[in-house]
């Protein structure tokens, strides 16, 4: 495969615990992903796959290994600059939308742009850039509602638009159609793979075996370590 | 290094996580930080109000306080200029036997010091003033408790009373008793004034007017001087000290021990020296009662020791009011944090979603920060106003004189500013630290 390296981790561990119980919720994770790569990350709950989604999100640093996000060490870097790489590199799509509360879709969805370092970008630009993403998940006509105005799938349509805003090399999903009735998230899911189809490079985590075998590739996690990496080989749409 | 990370698993905040600023990455847009802080006080409205009360009620104590104490200050510059050039009051005080001399051991201060103070080197003018209640009628009017003061000649120049018409009585009218009286300002016109364009309808001067039942003749108008001290120059009535002994206050122990006076004023010579004039006085005085300078039961001041007993008046209400403003500027800052740290808690999720998509913690410190500082300012300009307007109205309605001091504005601001970054440094650096990941599952 030719295709650009996005997610390469080594030998990554986490271990949480004090004094005396440690807890090993990773134990040597070796993963590779690379660019356009729609992946699914699955386990028991217990098996390490919130940390490792943690992780690679940035939100969270290792206990030892590495971790090097489109070419980037981000092992050793501070809260700050994890911030930063979260903000350019990164566009998250949580179980429960995660939007904030009393503020339009609109600016709900400007919110990454509000704290991009360097380049300087206008209100009106920014609100341009946000109301392009909004037409491109089917809000536009919702774009001054508020989170509580907007149906669940309305509001994770909302996330994803937040998610793709900053055009950021990774789409992590964490169980993003969790809180969704079967219909709502096949129209979500249906909405990943468009982005898919364009090139993006999606990680989720998810419980659902059907929601698995949607993607092209499925990792399951037990105890700390990887059990499986199956590509599933079937569809990729 | 691989041991050293078994043994410590859970890793600790690294030192360049709590220096508050991530030089490394810098700050975002500063409007964005004023944008969300603002929103963020306007969604609990009533909250925000009631969170700037005491740093409200703080400024505008500071206001009001230095307004009123200016406005003292001025006053007190103005009787410096009012009570007339290196003066020494000496003044009768109680004697032992209590007020009304029941005890004529006391040495009391009669009219004769007069000629002991003024034959001592470096004294260049005296006057003294004994003072009655009287009802007075002229030209129809009757007026009760006029202040009645009795003077010598010296008088006008002592203390610096300008004659507007006619003239003062003389060193011949004193000796002779003569039945003369000199209005003040506001006197002569309550009596004589008809309208507000300072006009007479009688020219007072000449005219008769009945103390007590004595008759005198007006033979001037004093010029407006206004209150200095506890007297108001312009309500008295000037007339030789020798009528109030006669007419007024006669007493059956003048034969002996001469008349009572209330107060002999003595003016210093610019170049003699102050101290040496007044130990001198007492001496003298002393010496001519036969007691000795620790019993003499009188008070003498300087002007300067009058404006320092003023003063000092002023100074332990400034105080009191300085406390005030301090102690509801502390509690307004404690407010601000309490809220700020309710409101920190409250939005822990809110955190966990800006920090998600890129919020360093600098972003987050700032953003609580300027919360805490928009709530003092917007507080404190609040305050300002309340201030101003007070001051306005005590001036108006009170007894207080106020002067508003525009940079005891810019002092109420600065002390707000400093009170929300001192009270919101705590909880932002709170909301600053909150983990991503705890942020977000926070429900």
């Amino acid at each position: 495969m030719a295709a650009k390296t996005i997610i390469q981790t080594q030998d990554l561990r986490k271990v949480y615990g004090m004094g005396e119980i440690q807890v090993k919720a990773l134990d040597g994770v070796d993963i590779q992903i690379g660019e356009g790569e729609f992946v699914a990350i699955m386990g028991p709950s217990g098996s390490g796959k919130s940390t490792l989604m943690n992780i690679i999100g940035c939100l969270d640093r290792p206990t030892e290994g590495n971790y090097i996000l489109a070419d980037i060490e981000v092992s050793d870097m501070s809260k700050a600059q994890l911030a930063v790489i979260r903000n350019q590199q990164i566009g998250f799509i949580f179980q429960s939308y995660n939007l904030l509360p009393r503020t339009s879709a609109l600016r709900n969805v400007m919110l990454p742009l509000l704290y991009q370092r360097g380049q300087k970008s206008s209100q009106a630009e920014r609100q341009e850039k946000a109301m392009a993403a909004l037409e491109a998940v089917g809000l536009a006509d919702r774009a001054h509602h508020e989170p509580t105005e907007l149906s669940g799938g309305q509001q994770q349509r909302v996330a994803v638009a937040r998610a793709l805003i900053n055009d950021p090399v990774l789409i992590l999903g964490d169980e993003p159609t969790g809180n969704l009735d079967t219909k709502t998230g096949e129209e979500i899911m249906q909405l990943l793979h468009e982005l898919h189809g364009r090139g993006r490079t999606i990680v989720m985590v998810t419980h659902e075996q059907y929601i698995a075998e949607q993607t092209q590739r499925t990792i399951i996690l037990r105890d700390g370590k990887i059990e499986v990496d199956n590509r599933n080989g079937n569809r990729s749409r | 290094m691989e041991t050293a990370r078994e043994i410590d698993p859970v890793p600790a905040t690294t030192p360049e996580e709590t220096v508050s600023i991530d030089s490394d990455v810098g700050i975002m847009d500063p409007v964005e930080i004023l944008r969300i802080a603002w929103e963020g006080l306007l969604r609990n409205k009533i909250r925000s109000l009631l969170t700037m009360l005491g740093v409200i009620i703080g400024v505008a104590a500071v206001i009001i306080m230095i307004s009123i104490s200016a406005g003292t200050e001025a006053t007190i510059a103005e009787q410096i200029e009012g009570l007339g050039a290196n003066l020494v009051f000496i003044q009768a005080g109680f004697g032992r036997g209590g007020p009304g001399g029941a005890n004529n051991n006391t040495p009391q201060l009669v009219y004769d010091d007069v000629a002991i103070v003024e034959g001592i080197n470096g004294v260049v003018g005296t006057s003294v003033e004994q003072f009655s209640s009287q009802t007075i009628k002229a030209d129809g009017i009757t007026l009760e408790d006029v202040p009645i003061l009795g003077t010598t000649p010296d008088f006008p120049s002592v203390r610096e009373v300008d004659i507007a018409s006619g003239r003062y009585f003389n060193e011949t009218e004193l000796d002779r008793t003569s039945k003369v009286a000199v209005l003040g300002a506001s006197l002569a016109q309550e009596l004589f004034g008809q309208g507000e364009d300072g006009n007479f309808s009688t020219d007072p001067i000449g005219q008769p007017i009945i103390v007590g039942t004595t008759r005198l003749t007006i033979i001037g108008v004093a010029a407006e001087k206004g209150i200095v001290g506890n007297t108001d120059f312009d309500a008295q009535l000037y007339v030789p000290i020798s009528i109030v002994f006669e007419k007024f206050i006669p007493s059956q122990f003048a034969r002996f021990i001469g008349d009572r006076v209330r107060l002999i004023y003595a003016q210093i010579d610019e170049e003699a020296d102050m101290e040496e004039v007044i130990n001198q006085i007492e001496l003298k005085l002393a010496s001519s009662k036969d007691i000795t300078v620790a019993e003499l039961p009188f008070t003498i001041q300087t002007q300067n020791d009058i404006i320092e007993t003023q003063g000092a008046t002023t100074e332990a209400f400034r105080n009191l009011l300085a406390w005030v403003a301090g102690v509801s500027l502390l509690v307004g800052g404690i407010g601000i944090m309490n809220i700020m740290l309710v409101s920190v808690t409250e939005r822990t999720r809110e955190i966990g979603i800006r920090q998600s998509v890129g919020a360093t913690p600098t972003d987050i410190r700032l953003q609580f920060l300027t919360e805490a500082l928009m709530l003092s300012l917007v507080g404190g300009l609040i305050g300002a106003i309340v201030g101003v307007g007070g001051s306005i109205l005590f001036g108006a309605t009170g007894d207080m004189r106020t002067v508003i001091v525009p940079a005891s504005i810019l002092l109420a601001f600065g002390s707000a500013a400093a009170v929300g970054i001192f009270f919101g440094f705590f909880p932002a650096n709170k909301a600053a630290q909150l983990d991503p990941i705890e942020a977000l599952r926070h429900e």
